[in-house]
């Protein structure tokens, strides 16, 4: 496994020095993104979304809970994200790794921070709002599962539907009202192989990385960054990639409710 | 970037809650070889905080199955003791907070420390908040990386650990607890002493490009008092031999 690994490796990075991907992407390409929304009919919200061939789906449960002690007039919102073993040969069960907590945390504080939904329109008395959990499957692997994510749970959000909440209790089966969606987020996420700097690794790609930053942002400010992996960058390279990843966010918004 | 109910004015004519101007840190202490037992060690109070950081190894690889044949490997653990923090009682042990600041911290020595000196080795990082008050990731590198050093492990170059927020539309370096509380962004960043390549980045919030760009440039004006209090601290651990 490492030996092939390595030499897989070897071989990406002696490429992307005469500017090449062996999958015949620019550097800056992304893969194909397919959305499919609404696609579960027991969830309040849902996407499968499939990035290359990374396929991750999401689904979105309302509840109805306490505020939180700070946010009293708001509802919550909690994104997390699960590697099934299904999805890798090298996902293990047991308890989350810290690289899929990373997953999961990142993917959140980009919504999160991004101000998505209008949390103030989940108050629906006091001591009572919606609470919208979006979980995030990854079910099968092949790279850059932060973006997919993203997107994902952006997707999940944007269709879906509020239950009524009358006399004590939550019809799901009468629901009508959509969230209001304030901003759309993307996140890009880029891997460095010396001194070269590709988006969207797939997971050959990953694995022979030396670092890796997420940016996320709503097309013109950002909202959210994560560095990740041993390697480093300078301060004009995440400048030059934030550039990056502004640009790109209406074409992928542009892929979301489809 | 928390809640907005009850914020309290953050600047006063250009002037922080506790006096600082926008770039300037809060007192720094740091002492190194406080701990007898570990390899290395290191005592730091970044204003309110105080943080305690142990380096073990290199040592033999426990479980044997994670040992590399070419270089040691890092483990680091963060955690907050549970009388840390002026709220209530928190959780002993690590959460999944806990669990992706250590992740990120082991990166950041990964990159610094010259593993392949010690293959088949762990080099293992504990810090331990006793008291917490905002920035305790970029406290907690600074401490770290003056116990790596203060245990006599070869490193390719020194790292500092800072954070800077976005505090009532300023851009501020060092935000403390309660800034971080109502701040409209944060980013904790580690930074090489000698090249200033990025090895931490973590951000969230609002922020534009122009303001990050500021956020850097304070950052690393910063650091150039954050680097001389490590050497300093390092320094005086072998005059008091």
């Amino acid at each position: 496994m490492g030996g092939i690994n390595e030499l897989k490796g070897a071989y990406i990075r002696s490429a992307l020095n005469e500017g090449k991907r062996l999958d015949s992407r620019e550097v800056f390409e992304m893969r194909e993104i397919k959305v499919e929304s609404d696609i579960l009919s027991n969830a309040e919200g849902s996407a499968r979304v499939k990035l290359g061939d990374t396929d991750v789906i999401a689904g979105l449960k309302v509840v109805v809970e306490e505020p939180h002690s700070d946010t009293p007039k708001e509802g919550n919102l909690v994104v997390s994200a699960e590697l099934l073993q299904m999805a890798s040969a090298d996902f293990e069960s047991g308890p989350p790794s810290p690289a899929a907590i990373e997953l999961a945390r990142v993917v959140d504080r980009g919504i999160r921070a991004g101000n998505c939904v209008n949390l103030e329109r989940l108050f629906i008395e006091d001591g009572k709002v919606y609470s919208l959990y979006v979980d995030i499957y990854v079910l099968d692997y092949d790279g850059n599962l932060f973006d997919a994510c993203t997107v994902a749970a952006m997707s999940a959000l944007m269709n879906a539907r509020l239950p009524k909440y009358a006399n004590g209790e939550l019809d799901r089966k009468d629901r009508n009202t959509q969230l209001e969606i304030q901003n759309v987020v993307t996140s890009t996420t880029f891997g460095k192989f010396g001194d070269n700097i590709v988006l969207d690794m797939n997971a050959d790609e990953e694995q022979a990385a030396d670092a890796r930053i997420t940016i996320t942002t709503d097309g013109k400010t950002v909202r959210a960054m994560q560095k990740g992996l041993k390697g480093h960058f300078t301060i004009d390279e995440v400048e030059r990639l934030i550039g990056i990843s502004i640009k790109k966010n209406a074409d992928i918004s542009s892929r979301m409710g489809k | 970037m928390a809640s907005k109910i009850n914020k309290p004015k953050l600047m006063h004519n250009g002037k922080r809650l506790d006096g600082r101007m926008p770039d300037e840190l809060r007192k720094i202490r740091i002492e190194a070889g406080v701990l007898k037992n570990a390899n290395g060690s290191a005592y730091l109070e970044w204003g309110k905080n105080r943080i305690i950081a142990a380096i073990y190894g290199p040592r033999d690889v426990v479980p044997k199955h994670f040992a590399d044949p070419n270089a040691a490997i890092i483990k680091c653990r963060y955690s907050m003791a549970p009388f840390s923090s002026l709220e209530e009682h928190g959780r002993a042990g690590q959460n999944r907070r806990a669990i992706e600041i250590s992740k990120v911290i082991k990166e950041v020595f990964e990159n610094a420390v010259i593993l392949e000196e010690f293959p088949n080795s762990e080099i293992d990082i504990f810090l331990e908040v006793l008291q917490s008050d905002g920035s305790t990731r970029a406290a907690c590198i600074n401490a770290a990386a003056v116990a790596l050093a203060s245990a006599g492990i070869p490193m390719k170059d020194m790292v500092y650990g800072v954070s800077v927020g976005k505090v009532d539309g300023e851009i501020c370096v060092d935000v403390d607890m309660i800034e971080d509380n109502y701040s409209e962004a944060d980013m904790p960043m580690a930074i090489s002493h000698r090249d200033n390549r990025i090895l931490l980045l973590q951000m969230d919030g609002e922020m534009d490009s122009s303001e990050i760009r500021k956020g850097f440039d304070m950052a690393v004006a910063a650091g150039e008092k954050i680097k001389s209090l490590q050497r300093e601290a390092l320094l005086q651990m072998y005059k008091g031999v």
